[in-house]
């Protein structure tokens, strides 16, 4: 009976952090849209939303329920199956890699040590990598399942473009693992605590992984753009080039799903990059113990945002790159700047380790 | 746990009876991806974990992503029915339910249910594996990495338009 | 604990199904994914038998199965492509010009 409820408690407090997790992100994505919007809007020297509640604040709301009643406008020939499979794949996938993020350290209650994170795998970062590979389907299905000209080229387009970036995604996180020697992404994240310190002395730079892998950080942030379809890299799905590329033939929830599963998609990427690179949840920390547990969090939120933020300035300031541009750079610039970067960094760690 | 082993299982086999069934061969490349999923999950339960995964990443997430490609850009429709032998047709079923109860048989009368016992839980992580990998095996290692190469060279030749 | 008889059971199923679609089935890529659909259910019996006999070794037989089969799916799906622009078809049928 002992052990009965001990597997009761962690699975209902497993249940808890998922149904927090998942408000929470689901809340984030809406108001990304919102924040998205109004950034952009002031880009371009105009207001964004500004009516629906104190400056456009219930906008995603307003949003949200347009969706849900909207005509639902299906092709004749689209394949049903697939036309109706292609979103939730997309959707499901997008919301399956929080799974795995650690948003924070961690506190004890009764005797129980309860981590910000829903399971910590031995292979999490795998993992990650694992869903993004198999998000490529609801893109090509969706495309090819409309049965229209626009949605299969854009499709084919997204999908060829995702699977070309997601080698460099992979290459470039290889020169952090060789730094932290674990696949966890609890490990990787505790492996960036404190501070550099070079020859006793201490510098007060963080012990980030950016510092040592600036080439790695590039790569990987240049990657994750074009796999999550932002501009610079968005032609299969910009408006002027393709109509609205994969998504045209969708309407109403079903084109929600997409949207949404974009924004989980960015979300997804900015966490991976702020743990990966820029130190996880760590940040100054004091004050009593619930400051303590919450702070590290909020350091995390703030480099996500920061992420975030970044991404939708991209959206405001850049142009599209053409889309035998975009293959060209992945392929004959970022990839072997990948590779470069694995060989000069195992080049250093084995320097480095030797006695 | 147990349980999970067998949903997966029946998931595999049903998936994998679609496969083989369905004319539309969209449907069958979802289904066979289906398969490489439940598989992932039995290696998982087997406690290969880095397997597992490997699994998704290059089975379903590139391999599989190929077929569909292939299926999209040729068009691949629906399959019409053989215009051949009728006696193929018709002993086809019986004979391969036949193999299946032979082999079936010999299997389980070569491991009865109680005989083997797991060995002990071995350590299947990325880096077990990878010292494995690069000290017992690095030859077929290096062979494998100049297979890619070739198969690369091939497909991109066989594939152009004019030579 | 599942006994390894009930592994095996469930690869030598899905092997037989495999080599059924292989052998009853006209349309090429189809017969190729029975193709890879026998590589799995091998795939699952080798990494039945490393956990079994304690040996690390079945699943690094797996790992050259499942690059190799990368390798092979690649060229395979290319010479689909090259066939398909010659002949039209993907019926198995009518790519018998070999036979006697």
């Amino acid at each position: 009976m002992g052990t009965f409820s001990e597997t009761g408690f962690v699975l209902a407090v497993t249940f808890i952090k998922i149904a927090v997790v998942l408000v929470i992100l689901l809340t984030t994505i809406a108001y990304l849209s919102w924040l998205e919007r109004k950034v952009v809007a002031h880009i371009q020297a105009r207001w964004g939303p500004y009516l629906v509640g104190p400056h456009g604040l219930l906008q995603p709301l307003a949003d949200g329920v347009k969706f849900l009643f909207k005509e639902d406008i299906v092709p004749l020939e689209a394949d049903r199956v697939v036309y109706w499979l292609a979103p939730f794949i997309g959707f499901t996938l997008a919301f399956l890699s929080i799974a795995v993020i650690p948003f924070g350290e961690g506190f004890t209650f009764r005797g129980h040590t309860i981590t910000f994170q829903i399971t910590d795998l031995n292979v999490g970062l795998l993992f990650i990598f694992a869903v993004t590979s198999l998000g490529v389907y609801s893109i090509a299905l969706a495309g090819w399942s409309s049965n229209s000209k626009y949605p299969l080229f854009g499709g084919l387009r997204s999908s060829a473009q995702m699977i070309s970036y997601e080698l460099a995604l992979g290459l470039a996180v290889v020169g952090v693992l060789m730094i932290s020697g674990t696949l966890s992404l609890r490990g990787i994240v505790d492996g960036q605590a404190g501070f550099w310190h070079v020859r006793g002395i201490n510098t007060y730079l963080p012990h980030w992984n950016v510092l040592v892998q600036p080439v790695g950080f590039l790569v990987y942030f240049i990657a994750a753009v074009a796999e999550t379809n932002r501009i610079p890299f968005d032609l299969p799905e910009g408006e002027t080039e393709l109509v609205g590329g994969f998504h045209t033939e969708y309407s109403s929830f079903k084109f929600a799903m997409f949207f949404m599963a974009e924004y989980a998609n960015m979300v997804t990427v900015s966490c991976l990059a702020t743990l990966l690179f820029f130190g996880g949840w760590h940040g100054p920390v004091f004050g009593p113990a619930v400051l303590r547990a919450l702070l590290p969090v909020f350091w995390f939120c703030l480099k996500v945002f920061c992420f975030l933020f970044f991404y939708i300035w991209m959206r405001g300031t850049l142009p599209r790159f053409r889309y035998d541009q975009l293959m060209a750079f992945g392929w004959k610039f970022l990839l072997p700047l990948g590779l470069l970067n694995v060989l000069a960094t195992s080049l250093a760690v084995a320097w480095l380790s030797s006695p | 746990m147990e349980a999970l082993f067998y949903i997966c299982a029946v998931l595999a086999v049903l998936a994998a009876l679609n496969v083989v069934v369905q004319r539309t061969p969209v449907y069958s490349a979802l289904s066979l991806i289906v398969v490489l999923c439940a598989l992932a999950v039995v290696y998982l339960l087997l406690g290969a974990e880095f397997m597992a995964v490997i699994q998704v990443i290059v089975y379903a997430g590139a391999i599989m992503v190929l077929f569909v490609f292939v299926i999209m850009l040729l068009n691949a429709g629906r399959e019409t029915p053989s215009q051949r032998s009728r006696l193929a047709r018709w002993l086809g079923p019986p004979l391969v339910a036949a193999l299946l109860v032979e082999v079936l048989t010999v299997v389980w009368r070569q491991f009865p249910p109680g005989s083997a016992a797991p060995a002990a839980a071995l350590d299947a992580g990325p880096k077990a594996i990878g010292e494995r990998l690069f000290q017992v095996y690095v030859l077929p290692f290096e062979v494998t990495s100049i297979l890619i190469l070739v198969a690369i060279l091939g497909a991109v030749v066989l594939a152009k338009k004019e030579l | 604990m599942v006994p390894l008889s009930h592994y095996l059971a469930l690869s030598v199923i899905l092997f037989v199904l495999g080599a059924a679609g292989f052998v009853f089935r006209r349309s090429v890529i189809t017969i190729f994914m029975c193709i890879e659909l026998m590589l799995n259910a091998v795939n699952l019996a080798f990494m039945a038998f490393s956990r079994f006999l304690g040996n690390l070794d079945g699943q690094l037989f797996v790992f050259f199965v499942i690059v190799v089969a990368a390798a092979e799916a690649a060229v395979g799906l290319a010479l689909i492509i090259a066939l398909y622009r010659n002949r039209e078809s993907l019926n198995i049928e009518d790519l018998d010009s070999m036979k006697m």
